[in-house]
Formats: C-alpha cells, structure tokens, sequence
C-alpha cells in the first residue's frame, strides 16, 4: 500500500511539473503610479510599491510560472502628468495593470487610457464615487473606498450613536459639495438633521471663524467635508476653541490614519471617521502589518496600501487560474471570483468594478487610552460589506443593467 | 527686462543686406522646423511630442509679451488654463467640433487678456508681476469653485472629434499633423508680429518707455495690444492641448504653471524667436525623464531658475545667437 | 439680541476679532516685504518659504534639541534670517545692478528649492506644534471664547511691527536707511557701509517672516506648502497698500485680515477672492496703492 502510496505520489508530482513546464511563464508588469512628493505621498506613495512586492512575493508569484515585474512614478497629483505616464506605460513599457493612483482627476483620466487602451487599472487611492457611477469602465476596478462609502460609514453609524443633529465644514469645490451632500442624505436618512453649513475657501489656513459658526449652531456633530491639511487644521484649531471639550464631536469625512498621526493624539482624540482597514484589527492584519513596517520605516500601512496588497494577490490569482493576462478574461475571472485576503477578509467585485467588504468607523483614542506610536484608534462599530457601498442601481455605471 | 541689445549694425547698403540674410537664417531654420516635425514622429513618442508642441507655443506666446514687450506676467496660466477648460467644456458638452472648441477657448483667453491686460498695464516692473499673478490666482478659484470645471476632478474624457469634419483626430498620427500644424502657424505668427511695425514700437518701448513715449507712441495701446495677443496665443495652446491630452485640469491654471513658462523662456533665452521652444523641450523633457524623483522635480527646477538668474540670463538660445553675432 | 444685518452682534465682534487675528499675519509678512523692498528693490518671493522655515526651525529645536517656543520665538527668525544673509551675499547681491525683475525671479526659483528639499525631508502630511503650556486654554469674552494664543499672537505682532516702524522711522539707524533708499552713492560717501546695511535689512525682513512663521506654527500645522499659497494673498496686500510706507504695510495687513474676517460671515464663498477683487479695484481707482507714492 505504502509503496503504491509513494508511486502515486511522484506521478503526480511529476504530472505537475509536466504540466509546469508546459505552460509557459507569464510575464507581468504591474506599475505603481502614486503621488510620490505631495499630499498624498505619505498615505500612498513608496509605501503602495512596498504592499505591490510583498503581494507579488506573498504569493510566491515566481513557482507559479508567473514573472512579476513592478515599476512605480510620481503623478505629482496631476491629472496630464498622470495620464502621460499611463498612456506611455501601457504603449510602449509593456505595463499590464496601473495600481493605486490616488487623487480624483488623475484616477479618472487613467481610467480612460485603460478602457482606449484595453488594459487593467485597479484603484485604491481615489476617493472619486464616479469611478464605478458615472464614469465606470469595464477596464477598472476600485477596491479600497470612495467618498459614498465614507460618507455612508460615518454619517449613518453617527446618527446610530446619538449624534442625530449635523453642521458641515465644506471645502468649497466639487469634491466638499460631493461629501456635504452624500452625507447629509445619508444623516438625513438615518434620521438626523442637518442644522447647517458653511463653505470655506480650498485651501484655508484658518478655520477659526467657520468653526465658531459651527460652534454656535448647537450641533452635535460637525462634519468636515474637506481633505488633506484643510482637514487636519481644521482638527488643530477645533482643539484650539476647544469645541471638543465643549461637547461637540468631530467627524472627518476624508481623513486618513497619517493626518491622525501627523495631527497627534491629543489633537486628534475624539475624532470619528471611516475607513476600510486598521492595522490592528486581528492578526492576520497585525502580521502583515509588522512586515510591512519592517521594510517601511517602521510606519504602519494606510487603508491605501492595505488595499493595493490584497488587489494585487487577487489579480495575481486571477493570472494564475487563467494562465492568461488579456484584460478581458482576467477581469471576469477577478468579478467572478470572491476575493479572501488576510486584509480585508472576504469580499467580492461587483459588475461595475466597485469591490465590496466590511467597513469600520474608528474613533481616534485620547493619548491616556493610547499604548504606542501607533495605536490611534478604536473601533466604534462594522458596517457590513453589503450596507457599506453604494447600491449597485444608483451609480448610474453604464455595465449596470 | 532688456534682452541683449542687437548687433551694431553697419550703416546702409551693409545694414539692408544683414537683415536679408538674418531673414534667410530664419527661413531655413523655420523649413528645418517644418522637416523635423514631419519625421519626429517616427523617432519619438507622439503624445510626448504633442504636449511638448504646446508648451513650446505657450513659452513663444509669453516670450512675446516678456522679451519683446519688456512684461514679466507671473500670471499666464490663468490664459492658458481657462482656455483649456473653454474648449474642453465647448467639445465635450456643448458637442463642437475640435476647431471651434479650440476657437472658442481662444476667444475666451482673448477677452480675459483685454481685461486683466487693461489693468494690469497700470503698474509697471515688479507690481505688474504681482497684479497679473493675483488676477491668475482668482482665475485659479474660479476655475475651482465653478461648476462647469469639475472642481479638482477636471473635465475628463473631452472627446477628440473630427477637424473640419474631416480629419480624425482619434487617429495618433493625424492628430499630431494638426497640432504641429498649430504649433507653426502660431510659431510664424510670432515671427511675423516681431518684425512688423508693431513689433519695432514695441522693442522700442521696451528699451526705453519714456523716449517711445516723447516720440509720440500711445505707449499703453501697444502694451495691451501685446497682452492681448499673448494671452491670445497661450489661449491657443491650452485649447490644444486640452484636446490633444482629453483633460483640463486645475494644474493648468495653478500658480506654478505661470512660473514654469518664465522658467521656460529664461533658460531658452527671452526676446529670441526660438529660445522659448527649446526651453519649452529641456524642461518638459526632464519633468518626463525626472518624474521617478518626486519632490526633487521640483528642486531641480528650482537650481536651474537661479543657475539661469545668476549666470545665464541670455538663455541658451541668446548665448548662440550671441556667438554667431545674429539675432535667432 | 443685537443684530447688525441680521448677524447677531456678538457673533459679528468674535468674526472681526478673528480677522484681526489673521490680519496680524499679513501685516507682518508684508511689513518684511516692505522693508526688503524699501532698500533692495527686490519683491521677495521666498518670502513664503521663509515664513514656512520659521515653523520649521521652531519644530526642529523643540525635536532635536529640545528648545521651547520662547527661546524658538527668537533664535527661529535669527536662524532663518542668517540664511537669508547667506542667500543676499552669495546670490541676490549680484543682481543689484540689473533689471529687479532678476530679483524677482531668482527668489522664485530659491522658493521652488527650499520648498522641494523641505518636501523631501518631512512630507506633506504636516507636523504637530503643541500651544505653549503657558497660553493653553482661553478666555471667555462674553461675545466669544478667545484662545489665549491667538490673543498673543495679536499683542506680539503689534509689538514687532510697531518696533520696526520706530526703528525705521524714528531712529538714527532708520534714518540712514532711509537715506540709502533715496540715493545710496550720497550715504556710502559719508562713510557708511552700504552693502552692510542692505545686507542687514534683507537678513532682518526675512526674520520677520521667520517670526511669523513661528507665531504660526502652534495654530496652523507645520507643513512644507504652508506658505506658497499665503504669499500671493500678501503679495496683493503688498499691491493694496502700495509700497511707501512702512505703516501703510502694517495698517493694510490688518485692515484686509478684518475685511477677509467679515467676508467670512457674510459671503464666506469670496473669502479667497475678496483681497484680490480689492486689489483690482484700487488699480483702478488708485494705481499706486492707499498709500504708495506715484513713481
């Protein structure tokens, strides 16, 4: 019995390298375009390239027949600078799927090089909802979040806790008017009011008279629909009014673990906001998280970078069940597939590229509840994969029928 | 801002028969143009060909103002940026045709240069820099409050369309005939501005403000006759480039946009009719090769502004014509 | 209540004494401006950037060594200020005899250095600068809660500015200055070092703007872009008040901070845009500024 055991077994052994050695190697290039100087260089940037390779290499790419090459630039968050790079890529690099991209109009200029171009663009960086409303694409896939779903996290589950009665701080441009209005149809929704709002100049440095209009409003949440340093002074000089201690609650709506981190905690303490990944959420997340810190400076993976990991162990099993690289079949195999990572658990990728999976409001942790560098928040409360995007129906994506 | 005075010219017959041959120099340097236009396509990546051809016009239509008016705006973008969204929003939602979206971004960056120009011209030297700056920075909030510009997303997608009904611009190579053809139609423009009349009183306002104006010039009608064509022709190379690049965006109206074509038309040599295109290709042409470096992009352009400020002001185009005793 | 066009008044007092606050940077920065220009001729464009390398050194002394924000209050500008001297001696003093558009652009590209290095080393995200213990907390005015910071940053901006403006105007010092403003050849014949005190005077409004930088560390966050954007703000306030005057700079930065500060109540949407609407406006009306000279 042993002995047949033991034949079976070099037969099959030798089938698979029979079969190995049939196929013949794939060859991937996978580039990385980020902001690498500016805004967003710390939340994306050389950390997206470090998740890219730790993918490529968690997945033992190279004993599965499946040569992964990564190559990064720096869009320097604009939108001719991004899409040239992308148009060169795909032309004459040989580049197979452009990842990250963060910054809405560079996103969704790629986007449409990819479609032209009948490539792979798979997003983690952009907040833009349009990306699988309006503006999707069959070429495109967006894994890690978009405004909808921060707005849809952080609104809803707010109300949900008490905080029923709203007044926004709105960076005025497109993109604030978006948040402000996502998240009051959503507070509206669940129930709560929204007492007001007021528009701020983008960018703005001093925030304190909109602030003291928030203040005297009465509301008990103010909701920043702003980003970037807009929303870490408004955070800085809220403390400085002390709005916070005066009983009102803080909610960012596009605010990141690094603005948490750059503003400190006791700056930062009390701040609510939703994202799609903590590094200390289990172990498989701590795990990944000490790795990735260990060949990144000791910083801790954003929510961005956590989401260019596991998009590209998805993609890469997509290679590798349909030994092919043609953006078609490869993309119908990602949708068709559930994704499972150690990441961001389980989820899926909808028609519209839109990928689904749990999201979390944190709220940021006081420096006396706080144990280290990086231990900034604690979680308030999951919103299912299912209630956490936007309803297939209402992006109004063309691929939805 | 003088630029080097012209070569002592022999009186008479001497004089008629350098300026003959001057212009024969720069008929063969605009056929020279022409030819390798046509072939760079083959040599070259088209689509970086392209952005180069309009950035290359955008630093010619401001060294017009700068070397040959004497204007340092540090506020062009807003001419070149709104016209890239004019003809951006003309082509994708009013649904023209390339040439009269083009024509439309065109007309807008013309009128806005009437008005800015009108005010702007009241001050001279330095404020007229600050002025024409923060007539572009409320330009750069308009740009970003407006709806019709897609605040920080842009204007995505503009479709490319089919010039003069005919042309398909959606096909690579046809679409680079019509932007080189723009690029010297513009570039011959220029040249026909600075030799003309005009372009004499202007020179000479330049040099010397107070004797134009106690020879009886109208010293204001010329300056803002230039502003307007400037602005004109900045106008022209945003419109194209928004329909060669399919995007308009706020980075054409930003700040440093205005700073980068000074940038340009400093290191390809101010009041030349060639410099400002080459500056136009070294400095496109390491944002290209340097995008890898991130922030130091920005550092390098930095050291080559002060490297060009403290001992290069002819630019390398000034320092040639300078060697070959010949204005290029 | 109270009500001034349908504002509660009590609000309305908060607004202008918020705009007070702010307008306490533009005066400071454009005073720097003013004096630099006064003597030099050259409009800094590095300004920002050096306003943004006083609330870096202020944040690399509190880091590294360890030094407060009293002690930073004064050694940031003279740090900051000693690399403008280096910046005056090795590369604008060669400029002098040219076109001051030269002056103009070179800082510009000095700007795009410091900023692009100061990009490299710490990101864009920002850095914390804490409130002094000393200031922490507030007062309650009855019409507003103010931030005891902010009530410095008032009071010490008024000191300097007012300082400058007797230096110059009312000391011996000024005076020669002044003098060397008007005809250098006259003055370096009596025997004074003129390119000292150029040198000197492009070193002290370059500290200003590096003592700005430091006022606004605590409440703005540390952030390499912090001053590229403010700087054209200033530059049209500089614009505005026209160039002549010393206390024409320090009266226009503070009077714009309270129309920004009411734009913001009332129409906040123009809140970026009202100083350069009020930029054109005087142009038009008044080309030299509200109190510049006619040249």
């Amino acid at each position: 019995m042993k002995v047949a055991k033991l034949i079976l077994a070099a037969a099959a052994a030798a089938l698979m390298a029979g079969s190995a050695l049939a196929q013949d190697k794939i060859d991937v290039k996978l580039g990385v375009l980020n902001d690498r100087s500016g805004t967003y260089a710390d939340l994306s940037g050389e950390g997206s390239v470090v998740a890219a390779r730790m993918a490529v290499e968690d997945f033992k790419a190279a004993d599965k027949g499946i040569n992964v090459e990564v190559i990064s630039a720096d869009h320097q968050n604009k939108p001719d600078i991004g899409s040239s790079i992308a148009r060169q890529w795909y032309d004459q690099d040989g580049v197979d799927v452009i990842l990250d991209v963060p910054t809405s109009s560079v996103a969704l200029a790629v986007s449409e090089i990819t479609r032209e171009k009948n490539k792979i663009f798979i997003n983690s960086g952009a907040g833009a909802s349009d990306l699988t409303g309006k503006a999707c694409s069959p070429n495109t896939v967006h894994w890690t979040y978009d405004t909808w779903a921060l707005a849809n996290g952080t609104g809803g589950a707010m109300v949900k806790a008490g905080g029923d009665t709203w007044f926004f701080l709105t960076a005025d441009y497109a993109f604030g008017h978006a948040l402000e209005r996502d998240t009051s149809a959503v507070v509206e929704k669940a129930g709560g009011k929204v007492l007001g709002s007021v528009r701020h100049p983008f960018p703005g440095q001093d925030f304190s008279s909109f602030l003291l209009q928030a203040q005297s409003s009465g509301a008990k949440v103010i909701g920043l629909a702003n980003a970037g340093a807009d929303t870490t002074n408004a955070i800085k000089q809220a403390a400085e009014f002390g709005i916070v201690q005066g009983g009102q609650k803080l909610a960012g709506l596009l605010t990141f673990v690094t603005d948490v981190k750059a503003l400190g905690l006791s700056t930062a303490q009390g701040l609510v906001l939703t994202e799609a990944f903590y590094w200390d959420q289990n172990d498989g997340t701590r795990e990944f998280s000490k790795r990735f810190g260990e060949r990144h400076g000791g910083a801790m993976p954003t929510m961005v970078q956590a989401g260019v990991y596991a998009s590209v162990l998805h993609y890469l099993k997509a290679v590798e069940a349909t030994r092919s690289k043609d953006a078609g079949t490869v993309m119908a195999k990602m949708k068709e597939t559930p994704s499972d990572d150690p990441l961001f658990g389980k989820g899926e990728i909808r028609a519209d590229g839109r990928h689904i999976h749990d999201m979390y409001l944190f709220e940021v942790k006081t420096p006396e509840e706080s144990t280290g560098d990086w231990d900034l928040y604690k979680t308030v409360a999951t919103i299912p994969a299912a209630e956490a995007f936007r309803p297939l129906a209402d992006g109004g994506c063309s691929l939805v029928q | 801002m003088s630029a080097e005075a012209e070569p002592v010219a022999p009186a008479g017959t001497a004089l008629a028969e350098r300026t003959a041959r001057g212009k024969r120099v720069h008929v063969m340097i605009f056929l020279g143009l022409a030819a390798i236009l046509l072939v760079a396509p083959g040599l070259l990546y088209p689509f970086f060909l392209m952005k180069l051809l309009c950035f290359a016009l955008f630093a010619s239509a401001f060294n017009l103002l700068l070397g040959y008016g004497g204007l340092l705006s540090f506020g062009h973008a807003a001419y070149f940026g709104m016209a890239s969204y004019v003809s951006a929003h003309a082509a994708k939602v009013w649904g023209f045709s390339p040439e009269l979206a083009i024509l439309t971004g065109v007309l807008t960056a013309a009128g806005l240069g009437l008005v800015f120009g009108a005010l702007a011209i009241r001050r001279q030297g330095i404020y007229f820099a600050m002025v024409t700056l923060a007539f572009a920075q409320m330009i750069y909030f308009f740009a970003l409050q407006a709806p019709f510009t897609g605040g920080e997303d842009g204007i995505q997608a503009v479709p490319r369309g089919y010039m003069f009904g005919v042309l398909d611009l959606s096909n690579t190579m046809t679409l680079y005939y019509v932007v080189a053809t723009i690029f010297l139609l513009g570039m011959l423009l220029i040249y026909r501005i600075v030799h003309s009349p005009f372009g004499q009183v202007l020179k000479a306002i330049r040099d010397n403000e107070a004797r134009a104006v106690s020879l009886g010039y109208r010293t204001d009608h010329y300056k803002l006759a230039v502003f307007v064509l400037s602005a004109t022709l900045s106008g022209l190379a945003g419109a194209t480039k928004a329909i060669v690049v399919q995007l308009a965006s706020l980075t054409d109206v930003y700040w440093g946009m205005s700073g980068e074509v000074v940038l340009m038309t400093l290191l390809g040599g101010m009041g030349t009719i060639f410099g400002p295109m080459v500056g136009a290709a070294i400095i496109i042409t390491m944002q290209n090769y340097l995008a890898s470096l991130g922030a130091w992009v920005t550092v390098v352009q930095g050291v080559v502004f002060v490297i060009a400020v403290l001992m290069f002001r002819e630019g390398i185009v000034g320092v040639l014509a300078k060697w070959l005793r010949r204005s290029l | 209540m109270a009500e001034i066009f349908g504002i509660p008044a009590a609000a309305l007092y908060g607004q202008l004494l918020l705009g007070f606050i702010n307008g306490a940077f533009y005066a400071t920065l454009s005073l720097g401006l003013a004096v630099i220009f006064g003597l030099l001729n050259i409009i800094n464009f590095t300004h920002g950037a050096q306003y943004m390398m006083g609330a870096f050194v202020g944040w690399m002394l509190l880091t590294y060594l360890g030094i407060g924000y009293w002690p930073a209050l004064v050694l940031a500008p003279l740090i900051v200020g000693a690399v403008g001297i280096v910046i005056e001696r090795t590369m604008i003093s060669r400029l002098y005899k040219l076109d001051h558009l030269y002056g103009l652009l070179l800082t510009f590209g000095l700007a795009l250095i410091i900023e692009g290095l100061f990009r490299n080393a710490y990101g864009v995200s920002g850095l914390a600068y804490a409130i002094p213990p000393q200031l922490a907390g507030g007062i309650n005015l009855g019409f507003m809660f103010l931030p005891l910071y902010r009530g410095w940053v008032v009071v010490a901006s008024l000191i300097v500015c007012l300082a400058t403006w007797f230096m110059i105007e009312k000391t011996r010092l000024g005076a020669y200055l002044r003098a060397a403003t008007e005809n250098p050849t006259l003055v370096q014949a009596f025997g004074i070092n003129v390119p000292l005190l150029v040198t000197l005077t492009y070193g002290f409004g370059v500290a200003l703007a590096g003592f700005a930088g430091v006022l606004a560390a605590p409440i703005y966050a540390v952030n390499p872009m912090m001053g590229s954007n403010l700087i054209i703000v200033v530059f049209a306030v500089v614009v505005i008040g026209g160039m002549g005057s010393i206390l024409g700079a320090i009266v226009t930065g503070f009077a714009l901070g309270l129309v920004e500060g009411l734009t913001k109540v009332f129409y906040p949407e123009a809140a970026a845009t009202v100083i350069f609407i009020i930029m054109a406006i005087v142009l038009l009306v008044k080309p030299a500024g509200l109190f510049g000279r006619e040249v």
